[in-house]
């Protein structure tokens, strides 16, 4: 897409010479920033004033923020896409499992090495799914999570089908630990846009695209296509891990239908999709779109569900850059610049 | 030692039904490279529309099949058509996310309306009827009926491919769609007929799964992962390989059930990552 385009244009161009710019940061991005900072900062103040509802609210949707990110990282930028990142948000949960409850580390310490827990199990994964391509590597990955839903029932260490609870966050009174929980998924939300942010921006996120765009031409310029794609992915799956473990950190309980199931997927694809996808606000805008509707209709159900999906094939077929990208488009709004944009400048 | 050549009869029956759930997998990827996510959501669909016909009209599930597999024939081609055809490019995500909305759709649906509750369609004691072949050694007549059904099915789609002239339009499709169209050819057509024949099979596997076992909504995903490595397994490009990859599969489920009940499906998901290992074209690939 532009991105390529962007690349010769950055070469050719230099600022000031025939009247062309390249465009690296909005004056809608630098908006986004300072939002971002003051808003962090109203959500770090939130536990001592705001109702618990609410932080349990807002920790879901930090999780769902997460999810809808990495997952956008690696099907929306990496053109990877995956139906099976559900195996990362299991593996995270159930690290977290065998390291508070068994190994005895502080829970909200364990998070972060759920996320490198699900990193370690995305190298030898790869292996395996990165055998298939295109639309079957989406069908071979969700084949992975199945396999390891089907191991983690069939060990009773673990709990078995039925599965178990986090009992380590018995020693920590409600509020304190409604409180953390807040915290950590509040950190790893905004810790997530950041990170694919700089990535975006960086000589990775251009091989990244550049590789969606054409493997053929990528690797022609010398692009080492099978270390960046193993990179993205052990990404994603680092930020699934970490997004699983705060998740279950919030429900207490976790079985292998709920962390390897495939009913995660739609969730987090949907959320990409219709709030557009190869964007980074896309993302976030369908994660909160989503998490509104969701409590609005839970009541619904199964109509709700038949909603979605049939809002997610319109969206696909006629808004194929989904709701935020059309806003984009349309009125020429950058809130996180990622790309290197050529302009010409109105008076030579 | 009966024990184990039970399994491995019982395995490769089995494989039948599988091959009749991949065949279809297997023509829509061959065609199009489109992965269909709600293959298996479709074999549901068609076990309850079978299940509506036979107690609707008070058919035997054999005569229901005359029924359910013209509905899924139109379907097919109405789905592609009207859906799938908007999709076709060389980016994998519009097709997968269409597909997968569209498992979505169906299993919501069914649930709807049928609730989560699982069904069979009851055929008059066939399902339970078998055939002694040795001592302590019986097959199921169904079993035996549904492999010989993929047997034929695999036949009559390798000659569809190989000799006739709506299978060279395939072919040609296949191989390169612009001068497929340069010869005259209409590519949306000859897609939705592709997969008309496609979820039209799956018409006579549905009908098939209802018989066999008791069906739910939801159980869609997992059909769609055994026909998805069946196609694997075999390799691509050829029916038989997806027959044989079907057969494979029903065989290392089979014997991985013996070893532990906990551990036939798992024990068939091993064999797919093996294979992906050492095997990655599958055992009998075909490229075109």
């Amino acid at each position: 897409m532009s991105t390529t385009m962007g690349v010769t244009a950055a070469a050719s161009a230099r600022p000031g010479d025939g009247g062309h710019v390249v465009e690296r940061s909005t004056r809608a991005g630098i908006a986004t920033m300072v939002f971002f900072a003051v808003s962090l900062g109203f959500s770090v103040s939130m536990p001592f004033w705001a109702d618990a509802i609410y932080l349990r609210w807002l920790s879901e949707l930090a999780c769902y923020f997460v999810m809808a990110q990495m997952w956008n990282l690696l099907g929306g930028y990496g053109g990877l896409v995956s139906i099976g990142q559900q195996a990362y948000i299991g593996i995270g949960g159930y690290a977290l499992i065998v390291l508070a409850n068994m190994a005895g580390i502080n829970p909200f310490a364990a998070v972060l090495l759920c996320g490198v827990a699900a990193a370690v199990a995305a190298m030898p994964i790869s292996r395996i799914v990165f055998r298939l391509h295109g639309p079957t590597f989406a069908i071979g990955t969700w084949a992975v999570a199945e396999i390891l839903r089907l191991l983690v029932a069939n060990t009773t260490v673990l709990g078995g089908g039925s599965g178990t609870s986090l009992l380590a966050l018995r020693g920590f009174d409600r509020a304190t630990r409604e409180a953390i929980t807040f915290w950590v998924s509040i950190g790893a939300s905004y810790g997530s846009v950041l990170l694919v942010y700089l990535l975006l921006r960086s000589k990775f996120g251009l091989a990244l695209t550049a590789i969606r765009d054409s493997e053929l031409a990528s690797r022609s310029q010398g692009i080492d296509v099978g270390r960046t794609k193993f990179l993205v992915y052990v990404i994603s799956a680092f930020g699934f891990g970490i997004a699983g473990a705060i998740y279950f950190l919030g429900t207490l309980r976790i079985s292998p239908d709920a962390a390897f199931g495939v009913s995660w997927s739609p969730l987090i694809i949907f959320m990409v999709i219709i709030g557009g996808v190869g964007t980074i606000a896309g993302p976030l805008f369908g994660a909160v779109l989503f998490f509104a509707l969701s409590k609005v209709f839970e009541d619904f159900g199964s109509w709700y569900l038949t909603a979605l999906g049939l809002l997610a094939i319109v969206v696909t077929i006629w808004f194929p850059k989904g709701i935020f990208g059309f806003i984009e488009d349309r009125y020429d709004l950058r809130l996180f610049p990622v790309q290197r944009r050529l302009r010409v400048r109105s008076t030579p | 030692m009966t024990i184990w050549i039970d399994a491995i009869i019982q395995g490769v029956l089995v494989g039948g039904l599988y091959a009749l759930f991949a065949m279809g997998l297997s023509l829509m990827f061959g065609i199009m490279r489109l992965v269909n996510v709600a293959h298996g959501d479709l074999v549901i669909l068609m076990s309850f529309i079978g299940l509506m016909v036979v107690e609707g009209l008070g058919l035997q599930p054999f005569a229901a099949m005359a029924v359910v597999v013209p509905i899924a024939l139109c379907m097919g081609y109405a789905l592609q058509r009207g859906v799938l055809n908007h999709t076709i490019s060389k980016d994998p995500l519009r097709s997968l996310i269409v597909t997968f909305g569209i498992s979505i759709v169906i299993q919501n649906l069914l649930l709807a309306f049928h609730s989560a509750d699982t069904r069979a369609i009851h055929s008059a004691g066939l399902e339970s009827q078998s055939l002694p072949i040795a001592e302590n050694l019986a097959v199921g007549v169904l079993p035996v009926i549904m492999f010989a059904t993929a047997v034929m099915l695999t036949a009559g789609l390798q000659w569809l491919f190989g000799s006739t002239r709506i299978g060279r339009a395939f072919r040609a499709t296949s191989d390169d769609d612009g001068a497929a169209a340069l010869m005259g050819i209409n590519n949306a057509h000859i897609y939705a007929l592709a997969t008309a024949i496609a979820i039209g099979i799956l018409g006579v596997a549905g009908v098939f799964h209802g018989m066999r076992t008791t069906f739910a909504p939801t159980d869609g995903p997992a059909l769609l992962i055994y026909a998805f490595q069946a196609v694997i397994i075999g390799g691509m490009g050829s029916f038989w390989g997806t027959l044989a990859g079907g057969v494979l599969l029903g065989i290392a489920q089979a014997i991985g059930a013996r070893i532990d009940p906990g551990w036939g499906v798992l024990a068939g998901h091993l064999m797919f990552v093996a294979v992906l290992l050492f095997k990655p074209n599958g055992f009998f690939p075909k490229t075109r």
